[in-house]
């Protein structure tokens, strides 16, 4: 079995300058208008996806992760206005001509999203869904491209992969499926590779397969990912820094550590807490985040999460930035407290 | 459990479903011959992976797909139930699907729509009706100012209380909840399983439990049930399931649950399962265990013969190598 590798071309690694990340948002925002109301589904985004990283994005509906993936590879629903900078090494796609979007996306920048059945095209087989952005991308011949799918087929681990590649997707299970979309991903070997809840849709013991194949590609290839999901089960064992989203904004970004270790956001900690456990005793009573998910449409001044949060506060209808703290991580909240004083609030509610 | 009356006994149950596309073909048994009982007041869990007959178990009970085998609910062969008896028992035994919102008519109101089954099944009691429904709303956690909205106005977590409330309204003694979190934010997944759990005990309901979420079925049943390619594999009480699982597919699904902790990695089934190749199907392993072309611990007594459930540790189970 063969691994992924990349291969920059030397004048690009020229132009660019090593420590530059591979993708920074810089103040993005998305914004929508619906009667007459502004909703902002990214509202002033700072992240930045270095070499090598797997970073975590983290949150629910309306907090703003999908709007966030969209945005990178250009696919925002039409009427959407988007503000601040997407700079793929130090380029900016913002704006970006589309012939030069297209010319990134799939070469460059490589997607797998949540649902493989609808994903896939029902009526081409596997070899041709696999190579049809390769050979136009990479420029390979048909015969060269579908040795390379087969190639990656095995090393998604899927046995056969000469036989496979005739196969249509109804033919292939659940499972198989998703591979074969994370095959597809990587077939023009790229930087950076977007996952969309990538095993959200699988059972629980084809997910764990999936999670470990992605982390067997990333340790040989290194291939920077950003992981888009609301399963901080899943998450756990791939990010290495994660930053969870609410309402639109980053709330807190930490180490994987760190968050699941001791979060500082009343909002990550409550998010932590509620989940039920098989590695714990049995809680006498699940805990819970009280009231509802986000309304755009609805937001009140302030912090969006005020409504929910046991530390709510006067000062809470002032809107909290994401400033960083001396541990390096960063936080949106005008609490400061440890973690045993965010979890004491909340056990008090 | 001893003195509980048995609510829900099931007898080799059996559901067939036929490929228009291939009718010429033998078709797969959903259910292939499962029999298991629910006591009057308890909360037994059915885990297992898509495709595994747990919602075709969930459609048989509620006579949604035909069946074969036998279903005494409260006494009663529920099988054979038409017109009037069918309509009886369908007051005693409620549903709460996965999907809330595709679950409830978009041109209703909620208060038309909590207030649906009372006027289906006591219309003589109108003037009482709208005082049955705030009073229920307010079970379920909703106030009067919900019962204008439509169901597109509603979050997840409404809809589905509103959902709850419908199946609740008419104080059935068996509720079968097909997924009724899987479809809803994290936030929100607690706030409902807590709620599952108070009507229960306000209501000493009887609840099945599908689905394939292990934590929240180890919070909500006192019995768990582990299905895979329509067979049932182990049963046991939620200690014995979650403390000393017999069942090699068992064992595979507890170490694969991912757990919150970076620390943690779950454990992966052998990849072999993966290779398997296409979509299986229950009659795609012909004879023997139905789990052996996955099984880490199978050898040739596995293809040959079927196990049938026996008690190994505290659990029932069907696997000629448990209890090695």
């Amino acid at each position: 079995m063969r691994c992924v590798t990349r291969s920059i071309p030397a004048t690009s690694l020229a132009m660019t300058d090593a420590r530059e990340p591979l993708l920074q948002l810089r103040s993005l925002g998305v914004t929508y208008h619906r009667d007459a109301r502004v909703l902002r589904a990214v509202d002033g985004v700072d992240l930045e996806l270095r070499e090598r990283e797997c970073l975590g994005v983290v949150g629910e509906s309306g907090s703003g992760k999908s709007q966030l993936l969209l945005a990178l590879l250009g696919l925002s629903a039409p009427g959407a206005q988007l503000r601040g900078s997407i700079r793929y090494r130090g380029e900016e796609l913002l704006g970006a001509p589309r012939a030069r979007l297209e010319a990134i996306r799939g070469r460059r920048i490589a997607i797998v999203f949540q649902d493989p059945l609808s994903a896939l095209n029902p009526f081409l087989t596997i070899g041709t869904q696999l190579t049809e952005a390769a050979r136009r991308a990479l420029q390979l011949g048909r015969r060269e491209a579908l040795a390379r799918a087969a190639e990656l087929l095995s090393t998604v681990q899927i046995d056969a992969p000469a036989q496979r590649l005739r196969c249509y997707p109804h033919e292939l299970s659940g499972g198989m499926r998703q591979r074969v979309l994370i095959a597809m991903a990587l077939m023009c070997e790229p930087e950076i590779l977007l996952l969309d809840e990538p095993t959200t849709a699988l059972d629980v013991t084809v997910q764990a397969q999936v999670l470990d194949l992605l982390r067997t590609l990333r340790e040989r290839s290194g291939v920077a990912t950003l992981f888009v999901t609301h399963d901080l089960g899943a998450l756990a064992s791939m990010a290495d820094r994660i930053a969870v989203m609410y309402a639109g904004r980053v709330v807190e970004l930490a180490s994987a550590t760190a968050l699941y270790g001791a979060p500082l956001h009343p909002y990550a900690a409550g998010l932590l807490r509620s989940l039920p456990r098989l590695d714990l005793p049995l809680p006498a009573r699940l805990p819970s985040i009280p009231g509802q998910p986000p309304d755009l449409a609805d937001l009140p001044a302030g912090c969006a999460f005020a409504p929910r949060c046991p530390l709510v506060h006067e000062r809470c209808t002032q809107r909290p930035e994401l400033r960083v703290l001396p541990d390096g991580r960063a936080l949106a909240c005008h609490f400061t407290g440890s973690t045993s004083a965010v979890d004491a609030a909340w056990t008090g509610t | 459990m001893s003195g509980t009356p048995i609510m829900l006994e099931v007898r080799d149950l059996r559901v067939q479903y036929r490929s228009r596309q291939a009718a010429s073909q033998p078709a797969a048994f959903a259910v292939d011959g499962v029999s298991f009982s629910i006591d009057a007041g308890e909360s037994v869990g059915l885990v297992g992976e898509s495709g595994s007959g747990k919602s075709s178990i969930a459609r048989s009970l509620l006579r949604l797909v035909p069946a074969t085998g036998s279903v005494r609910f409260e006494q009663r062969e529920l099988l054979s139930l038409r017109g009037s008896g069918l309509r009886a028992m369908r007051e005693r035994m409620q549903v709460v699907f996965q999907d809330p919102l595709g679950a409830l008519d978009p041109r209703m109101n909620v208060a038309e729509l909590v207030a649906e089954p009372l006027r289906e099944f006591r219309p003589a009691m109108r003037e009482q009706h709208a005082r049955q429904v705030l009073a229920m709303l307010a079970r379920v956690g909703l106030g009067s100012e919900v019962l204008a909205r439509f169901p597109h106005q509603l979050s997840g977590g409404q809809a589905q209380r509103v959902g709850l409330a419908r199946a609740l309204m008419l104080h059935p003694r068996l509720l079968i909840c097909d997924e009724p979190v899987a479809a809803l934010d994290v936030s929100i997944r607690s706030q409902i399983a807590n709620l599952l759990r108070d009507m229960r005990a306000e209501l000493g309901l009887a609840l099945l439990f599908i689905a394939h979420d292990l934590p929240t079925v180890r919070y909500l049943c006192d019995r768990i049930l582990v299905m895979f390619r329509g067979r049932l594999v182990e049963q046991a009480s939620r200690e014995a399931l979650f403390g000393a699982p017999q069942h090699p597919y068992t064992r595979a699904l507890l170490a694969a649950n991912p757990v919150p902790d970076p620390a943690r990695r779950p454990a992966s089934p052998v990849p072999a399962a993966a290779a398997g190749g296409s979509a299986m199907t229950a009659s795609a392993v012909k004879g023997g265990c139905p789990y052996r072309d996955r099984c880490p611990l199978a050898f040739a007594r596995c293809a040959e013969e079927a196990p049938v459930i026996r008690q190994v540790g505290a659990s029932l189970v069907s696997c000629h190598r448990a209890g090695e």
